[in-house]
């Protein structure tokens, strides 16, 4: 492999794994500022402990998000400095406004958030938690801003080789940037929900079954709203996507010939895309269904790969089946979440044994869509790294294959290690669940349990079974 | 009246140079803390010392992706051509930065794996301030570059001056870290740490004199202004000013009088260090190959970003200090166990 494939595989194994926390902690952020509130409206004790329980995890899953952010923050001048030399300036400053609006704000109040409860009045507290939500979704605002111009870039000048900016307004609001934007924020609260749904139909089976209850008709009651509002935002993605980069669409439904005039486009719902002879094996299509989904008309055309020359291509396999599997979760999502609110309405929810069981199943769906829609974007913006204006191979820097091989097997193997060690201690975490008076960690004495009359001994995580 | 080419590049310097600075003295003392972690009396010494830092350590490290982020903006040439010939001390730095911060959240979260965690955020603090020290010390030393692109390969960073600067930076965060805890702590941490800042404040000095001794034999011409002609006599306070702080700092650190003083000298100390290097590169970002000049982004990035950073960073300062003030005064073992 040369230092080019090497280059695009290490950015997307660190960004994906990167990503995985952030999609987790915008939701949550946002949910513990809700439980917060619950607490401070009704004083129940529940509200307290489940947001004590949920900072627990918060922390640690934040706390990964932060470490690997620190990477990607360099990486663009590591692997890509041909992308920093070209479209640093508009990059650079996205970034530079990211850090100052969100990440400064997310570390300073994650602090207080943490160890300020009983230093602070509990009104300032409830400030600092929804800070701290402020905070994470400012970030998604700026990164996706920098990420949606590299898809559609807008508002510059090329001067000598290098993006001179004219208009900051349509940089930032370049005509991917609201379709992007929107569809990441739900993405990242539907990731959380179906964690959260999971977790409380976990809890319906033993000590903590109240809790499990709240959690999860929380889940249930959200899930079935946001979701239709998320597969009507993503069908208006791909429409943007249609009219800004034609390819990757025809790449999503591996689209290589034109069917001929009035005869409209093919959904295609299974094949073997074959790249080399440009066509589809075994391919299982409705006629007509693509044409009705992309130009609500039963004959309309879109762009065939075939209509420019296979080195502007994206690559069509991985892009084709992303996509499959991200909108197949999001329909499996939707439905889930509809029975349920069937089964709610019926009285039903935990006389049906094998709802909580699927929503226990269910755990990592927000995860697995939401990576997956990002691999459709990404793949399918190859072979440019700025859409039109920057070829990837020209964004690479010159370090050597075997350099970008060790890195490469650095990455994968420290993350291992941490991810696996970070995964272990949510799960000691969740099988401990909620605890009556937690009030948080405290300074004085790690993260023990404070000295109250009726806590159990400080004990940590790992000695509890 | 000059233009606004010449002087935002100036300006952006100095932004630079600040968001540096606070970088180094705030990370720096958590490293610190880190750094001297191998020499604890037992764990829950070394709970104490962590959670003098607990609350802020993010938004300190956060001064490091501020540097990155705006040397991108209003550098994007010098931000490519630095980071990618220095390879391989980055990946260093940011693997050591990962096992540094994770073992904050993981530490307290462990028992049977507990010094697992204590081993990592030792080698990753350690590690992270050496890598630093090194990215330091080949940058001022100047890089291999031709047409832009780095041509050094992948040991190109690597001299007996920048394993030099690499030691320094370890010891430099070591006396930052023990006057921080001279500050936060009471009782054996505090007593542990008064012991070890005068050594330490003199192993810094020493190193001080060997980098500025060094310094003129490179080839990148840093420091040749401090050479030629009467500049050595307009910049000799930085020196002199050096050897007043650190002998303050040698009686302070075993005072009682204050416990506030070492700390705010041991930061003078890389103030003035900061400053004479920075004097020394001027006007090169690059040595000896991009001035600021010629390595400045477009004027439309240059000012967009200037705009956010002039009505941010107040709020951010103003923030910042506002959560030292909550988690002000010592943290103690005792209180609160029963
Ligand atoms: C602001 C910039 C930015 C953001 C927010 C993202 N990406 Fe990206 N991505 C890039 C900027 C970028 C890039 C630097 O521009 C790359 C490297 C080479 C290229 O063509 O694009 C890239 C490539 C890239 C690749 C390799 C594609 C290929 O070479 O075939 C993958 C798999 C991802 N990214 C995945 C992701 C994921 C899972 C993200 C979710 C957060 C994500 N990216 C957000
Ligand atoms: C190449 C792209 C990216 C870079 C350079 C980057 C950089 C960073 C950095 C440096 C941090 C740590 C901040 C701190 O010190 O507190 C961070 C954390 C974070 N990032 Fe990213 N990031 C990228 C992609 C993303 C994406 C795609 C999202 C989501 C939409 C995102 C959302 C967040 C959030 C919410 C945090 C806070 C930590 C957490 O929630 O886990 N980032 N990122
Ligand atoms: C079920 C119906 C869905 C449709 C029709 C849909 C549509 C799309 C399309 C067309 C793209 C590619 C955008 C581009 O051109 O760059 C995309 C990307 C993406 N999708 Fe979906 N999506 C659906 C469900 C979901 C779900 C359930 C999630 C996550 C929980 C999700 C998360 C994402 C993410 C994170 C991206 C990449 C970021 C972006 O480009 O916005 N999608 N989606």
């Amino acid at each position: 492999m040369d230092a080019l494939l090497l280059s695009r595989v290490q950015f997307g194994f660190v960004i994906t794994f990167h990503v995985l926390f952030p999609a987790f902690t915008i939701g949550l952020s946002s949910f513990l500022a809700f439980l917060e509130w619950r607490w401070l409206r009704t004083h129940l004790p529940v509200w307290r402990e489940l947001y004590f329980f949920w900072q627990k995890i918060f922390a640690v899953s934040f706390g990964m998000g932060v470490v690997s952010g620190i990477v990607m923050a360099f990486q663009f001048g590591t692997n890509w400095p041909g992308l920093s030399r070209v479209a640093g300036s508009v990059i650079g400053p996205l970034l530079s406004y990211e850090v100052l609006t969100a990440f400064f704000l997310e570390a300073s109040f994650l602090g207080v958030m943490m160890f300020g409860w009983g230093r602070i009045s509990e009104r300032l507290h409830f400030f600092a938690t929804c800070m701290v939500a402020l905070g994470t979704l400012f970030s998604t605002f700026w990164i996706l801003a920098s990420n949606s111009w590299l898809h559609t870039p807008a508002g510059f000048q090329v001067i000598d080789g290098v993006v001179h900016p004219v208009n900051w307004w349509r940089v930032v609001f370049n005509p991917s940037f609201p379709y992007r934007l929107t569809h990441m924020a739900l993405g990242s609260f539907i990731t959380t929900c179906f964690v959260v749904g999971a977790i409380g139909a976990w809890y319906l089976r033993g000590v903590h079954r109240d809790a499990g209850l709240r959690l999860l008709k929380l889940a249930v009651a959200f899930a079935a709203i946001i979701l239709p509002i998320q597969i009507f935002v993503g069908d208006q993605h791909g429409l943007n996507t249609l009219e800004h980069q034609p390819m990757k669409i025809a790449a999503i439904e591996a689209h290589w010939h034109s069917e001929g005039e009035g005869k409209g486009v093919p959904l295609v719902l299974f094949t073997l895309p074959n790249a080399a002879q440009e066509r589809n094996d075994h391919e299982i299509a409705i006629p007509r269904l693509g044409s009705l989904i992309l130009t609500h008309s039963l004959n309309g055309e879109i762009a065939p790969l075939t209509s420019v020359p296979a080195q502007d291509r994206p690559p069509v396999t991985p892009v084709f089946f992303a996509f499959r599997i991200m909108v197949g979760l999001g329909t499996l999502m939707l439905v889930l979440a509809w029975v349920s609110v069937f089964a709610w309405w019926r009285g039903k929810l935990l006389q049906w044994r094998w709802l909580p069981a699927v929503w226990r199943w269910m755990l990592p769906a927000g995860f697995i869509a939401l990576v997956s829609g990002w691999f459709v974007t990404e793949m399918g913006r190859q072979p440019y790294a700025v859409y039109g204006v920057l070829r990837t191979a020209d964004a690479v820097g010159p370090q050597s294959a075997l350099m970008t091989a060790i890195s490469l097997a650095v990455y994968v193997a420290g993350y291992a290690f941490v991810f696996g060690w970070g995964i272990w201690y949510l799960v000691k975490i969740v099988k401990k669940g909620p605890q009556p008076y937690d009030e948080g960690p405290s300074l004085a004495h790690g993260e023990r349990t404070p000295a109250r009359p009726l806590s159990a001994a400080d004990e940590s995580i790992e000695e509890t079974k | 009246m000059m233009d606004l080419s010449t002087v935002l590049p100036v300006v952006w310097f100095g932004v630079i140079g600040f968001g540096v600075l606070m970088y180094v003295v705030l990370d720096g003392f958590v490293l610190g803390i880190g750094i001297l972690a191998p020499l604890r009396q037992d764990e829950a010494q070394l709970d104490l010392m962590m959670n003098t830092a607990a609350p802020i350590w993010d938004g300190n490290e956060t001064w490091l992706v501020l540097g990155g982020a705006a040397l991108m903006a209003a550098f994007p040439v010098a931000y490519a051509v630095v980071l990618s010939s220095l390879y391989l001390p980055v990946l260093l730095m940011v693997m050591a930065l990962v096992f540094r911060g994770v073992a904050f959240e993981f530490r307290f979260k462990a028992h049977r794996s507990r010094r697992l965690w204590s081993n990592a955020f030792a080698a990753g603090s350690i590690l992270a301030a050496f890598s630093q020290g090194v990215i330091l010390g080949a940058l001022v030393k100047g890089l291999p570059i031709a047409d832009g692109v780095y041509v050094g390969g992948a040991w190109g960073w690597f001299s007996p001056f920048s394993m030099l600067t690499g030691a320094a930076l370890v010891f430099g965060y070591a006396l930052l870290g023990s006057t921080w805890l001279i500050l936060k702590t009471e009782g054996h941490a505090q007593a542990l740490a008064r012991q070890l800042t005068r050594p330490l404040a003199v192993v810094v000095l020493v190193f001080m004199g060997l980098v500025s001794a060094w310094l003129p034999s490179l080839d990148s011409r840093v420091m040749a202004r401090w050479f030629a002609g009467d500049a050595f006599l307009w910049l000799l306070p930085v020196p002199l000013l050096v050897l007043g702080v650190s002998a303050a700092l040698w009686s302070a650190a075993m005072s009682a009088r204050s416990d506030l003083l070492p700390f705010l000298l041991a930061m003078a100390l890389f103030v003035l260090g900061f400053a004479g290097l920075v004097l020394g590169m001027w006007p090169y970002l690059v040595p000896p190959t991009y001035t600021i000049w010629q390595a400045a982004a477009p004027e439309s990035s240059l000012v967009f970003t200037m705009v956010g950073l002039a009505v941010l960073l107040p709020l951010v300062l103003g923030y910042t200090v506002w959560s030292y003030r909550v988690f002000r005064g010592k943290i103690t073992a005792e209180s609160g166990y029963h």
